[in-house]
């Protein structure tokens, strides 16, 4: 069995020490560090990253907040200028209204007192009318002409006691 | 003269025993007093392992790209697999002994599967090679605990809770088990290693022997192969966890 045979040991235990030594110093100072430093910089890299993510979903959510802010505001400034109009228009229609409003008394007004004016014209007129009425009907009862006065005084009489 | 005259006779004679592909042939020979340094095959496939190792990590981390592209991942995987086993069992405070556990795996596991491939040198295969290695760890992590904890180390024989009465069995129980981790970490990675090459070659003899029947043992070697890369890379991993256990052990005692 070669493994047992004494002679070769010195060389094997020498080499072994040699290039075990020699791998030993190769992983310490090169290769160890390289692999060390590749993936510690791809974990800051990977944490630089997520930290910007973090940072840029804090300011989305900011931006979402002073959107929601903005269109509550909007909406109670929509509000209000609603009202305003509303209670614009209302007056203004109220203050069409009361103007309608007296110039259509204005207007009955006027329209009753020319109806009254009309009605005593025609009165008055019924009046002369009456009087002629009166005149000639004496007259031809009579045959004589009646004095103006007395036919105007018996009228009078007349529409008051009819009145 | 007659040394190597022997030696190649031996050779010849064993060409074909299962045991042949373990043997020890020198290269370059280098003898310093009386010892004999020579460069062998099992030097040349250290020396293999150790470049391809270094050859695997440095040209795979030469870019070093934030997206690692497939070689680069097999790398950082390799790293990573590590630094978690050394978290896992020793915890924080097996960090500075990262370099040398790394190391250890990379070495076993090049060497396990250098020795896969056809006309190869495992090794691992040789008990001087993994004693040495055990040794080391055993060592090493013996100094550490002793720096550590003092005299307090030697508690470690003694586990908390155990009435007096049974210390005289339990600690001569618990020296011998100390003792003989390094002897049972080393013989696990050779035994392990020798029976599997030995065996596929042992089949391998087969194949010719028994002519057209000879499929059935072939079949046999193709998933032998399959689990026999398995083998190289468990056991490249429990040589690793136990130094890793070993080493708290020695950080925190119990």
């Amino acid at each position: 069995m070669p493994q047992l045979d004494i002679s070769t040991f010195s060389t094997q235990i020498a080499w072994l020490v040699i290039t075990f030594a020699a791998l030993f110093i190769i992983m310490w100072r090169v290769a160890v560090p390289r692999i060390s430093d590749a993936l510690e910089q791809r974990q800051t890299r990977m944490d630089d990253n997520l930290n910007k993510a973090a940072e840029f979903k804090k300011e989305a959510e900011a931006a979402i907040e002073a959107y929601e802010k903005s269109l509550t505001e909007a909406r109670a400034s929509a509000h209000s200028v609603i009202a305003d109009v509303h209670a614009t228009i209302v007056a203004e229609t109220a203050a069409k209204d009361a103007e309608l409003n007296t110039q259509i008394k204005a207007m009955l007004s006027e329209s009753e007192a020319s109806i009254a004016k009309a009605t005593d014209q025609a009165m008055s007129n019924v009046r002369v009318v009456a009087e002629e009425v009166a005149a000639a009907a004496a007259e031809r009862l009579l045959g004589d002409p009646v004095d103006a006065a007395v036919v105007s005084a018996a009228v009078d009489t007349a529409t008051k006691a009819r009145n | 003269m007659v040394r190597v005259k022997m030696r190649g006779n031996r050779t010849l004679a064993e060409g074909h025993s299962p045991l042949a592909q373990f043997e020890i042939k020198t290269l370059v020979p280098i003898q310093i007093g009386d010892i004999n340094l020579s460069f062998t095959n099992s030097s040349a496939f250290m020396v293999a392992t150790v470049l391809a190792i270094s050859l695997f990590l440095i040209v795979g981390m030469r870019r070093s790209a934030l997206v690692p592209g497939r070689w680069q991942s097999m790398v950082e995987l390799s790293y990573i697999f590590i630094a978690n086993l050394i978290k896992d069992t020793v915890g924080s405070g097996g960090r500075p002994y990262f370099p040398f556990i790394f190391t250890v795996f990379m070495f076993v596991l090049f060497g396990n599967l250098f020795g896969m491939l056809p006309y190869t040198f495992t090794f691992t295969s040789h008990i001087v090679v993994t004693f040495t290695m055990a040794l080391f760890v055993f060592l090493g992590v013996t100094l550490i605990a002793i720096a550590k904890h003092k005299m307090h180390f030697f508690s470690f024989f003694m586990p908390p809770g155990v009435p007096m009465y049974m210390a005289p069995i339990l600690i001569p129980i618990e020296i011998i088990s100390y003792l003989s981790r390094p002897i049972s970490l080393s013989v696990r990675l050779f035994a392990n290693m020798l029976a599997g090459h030995t065996l596929m070659k042992v089949f391998a003899g087969f194949v010719f022997a028994l002519g057209v029947f000879g499929i059935a043992p072939w079949a046999f070697i193709v998933a032998l192969t399959g689990l026999e890369i398995v083998i190289a890379f468990l056991q490249a991993y429990v040589f690793t966890i136990l130094t890793c256990l070993y080493l708290n052990d020695a950080l925190h005692l119990h």
